[in-house]
């Protein structure tokens, strides 16, 4: 088995936006992505994590170059002059890529 | 007032206050905090629907016409404050309109045990108030933010006002209090009614926490948002107390009616603001319900409401 290039975007967001997103995911045609909880602290300020209205995700989609460009632009357009959000993409491999992109 | 005549649960809220403040590593681990809040959420659920099952529906439609009304009402009354004497801007005075129009859950919970404590009787099914206040100053938020403009995806911004997790507890104890009847509910007392003070008081603690980390952003807000975080209660419980004794409401009832109108929430409005009016700044309405009003009412407001409350009685 050989590895393959995909791309891997990670989203650190606010948790109020957690059914947007996977909203957004979906309909922009992603296979699938992993949520899980996160705290830290950014120009936003601190997330403690302890209650609702104070607490972060980290979002994991791995897709290909062409959706990661996309969908990266729309985060940029769609979310960042209101919510606290850092997006980056890197470059992995792996298994079975037509696992996570729609060829 | 003597020390000990506090009701421990408060002591339980400055606790945590003061871990807090000292910068304590203590916390409720975040899976417990769910937990106790959910428990709160159904145990306040099953009372009011118990109390249901018990008189005919049709004896309370004007009553919940009535809170319906003022629901929508409230949040109108301190947008132009916001707006005009505080200076904010459209989005950040309604969304702090839409907080303090609507209902604290954990406000209301240290009302009943004030209430219970002190033996006083109060109309059970309060707790179908609390639901029904919740919901309308979200919708009056968003509007006073941006008009009926049409991009605002109503149904969405409802389907994620009832689906949340307050609406759908409270909605589902209700609900279950309702069918099952007080005989039907006893089985499950043991968890949700006879653990509600030690539950309250685990909440309580957490709430504490948080609050503390509220407190550092109040000061960049300074006198009007503190001055407002009182006033508002104390003003919105007198016309509780007004709308409680027009209900003819019990003493009791009146002063909870009071301290709901009081209350400001910092769950279920700040999450639906932040998605349907991201322009206004979370931490200002936060610092606000959650750093000023949340402890002014359970510390000092509830037994102020129940004395206006006699007081109106009297006057009666």
């Amino acid at each position: 088995m050989k590895n393959e290039n995909a791309k891997l975007i990670t989203i650190y967001t606010e948790s109020v936006l957690e059914s947007r997103l996977i909203d957004d995911i979906e309909e922009h045609g992603a296979m699938g992505y992993t949520i899980s909880n996160a705290k830290g602290k950014g120009s936003s300020g601190s997330r403690a994590g302890s209650w609702e209205a104070n607490s972060n995700i980290r979002v994991e989609i791995i897709c290909d170059a062409n959706f990661a460009r996309h969908f990266t632009q729309h985060l940029q357009k769609t979310y960042y002059d209101n919510y606290g959000m850092v997006t980056f993409t890197s470059d992995i491999e792996v298994l079975r890529p037509q696992k996570f992109c729609a060829q | 007032m003597s020390l000990s005549s506090i009701d421990p649960v408060i002591w339980f809220f400055l606790f945590g206050l003061f871990a807090g403040v000292m910068k304590s590593e203590l916390r409720l681990p975040s899976q417990i905090y769910e937990l106790v809040s959910m428990l709160l959420l159904l145990t306040i659920g099953l009372k009011g629907g118990i109390e249901l099952a018990r008189q005919p529906f049709g004896v309370l439609l004007p009553q919940i016409a009535v809170i319906v009304a003022m629901g929508f009402l409230l949040p109108f009354i301190i947008f132009p404050v916001l707006r005009y004497v505080g200076k904010f801007n459209r989005p950040d005075s309604a969304s702090i309109a839409a907080h303090y129009g609507s209902v604290s859950v954990g406000t209301f919970a240290v009302a009943v045990a004030y209430m219970n404590t002190r033996n006083i009787v109060f109309e059970e099914h309060m707790a179908l108030f609390v639901v029904l206040l919740e919901i309308p100053a979200i919708l009056i938020g968003i509007i006073l933010s941006k008009g009926m403009s049409k991009d605002t995806q109503w149904s969405k911004v409802m389907n994620e006002v009832m689906l949340g997790r307050g609406v759908m507890l409270l909605v589902g104890g209700l609900l279950i209090g309702w069918v099952s009847g007080p005989t039907g509910v006893e089985s499950i007392s043991p968890l949700f009614f006879d653990l509600f003070k030690g539950i309250l008081a685990l909440f309580l603690l957490e709430m504490g926490l948080i609050t503390a980390t509220q407190l550092s952003s109040l000061k960049k807000y300074g006198l009007f948002l503190f001055a407002f975080g009182i006033l508002t209660p104390i003003v919105f419980s007198i016309i509780g107390i007004i709308v409680g004794t027009s209900l003819n409401l019990s003493t009791g009832g009146t002063a909870i009616l009071a301290t709901l109108f009081a209350s400001a929430s910092y769950i279920a409005v700040p999450a639906a603001m932040r998605i349907s009016v991201p322009e206004a700044n979370p931490t200002l309405s936060l610092s606000a319900s959650l750093g000023i009003t949340f402890p002014f009412n359970i510390i000092i407001g509830i037994p102020i409401y129940y004395a206006f409350s006699q007081y109106a009685h009297n006057l009666l």
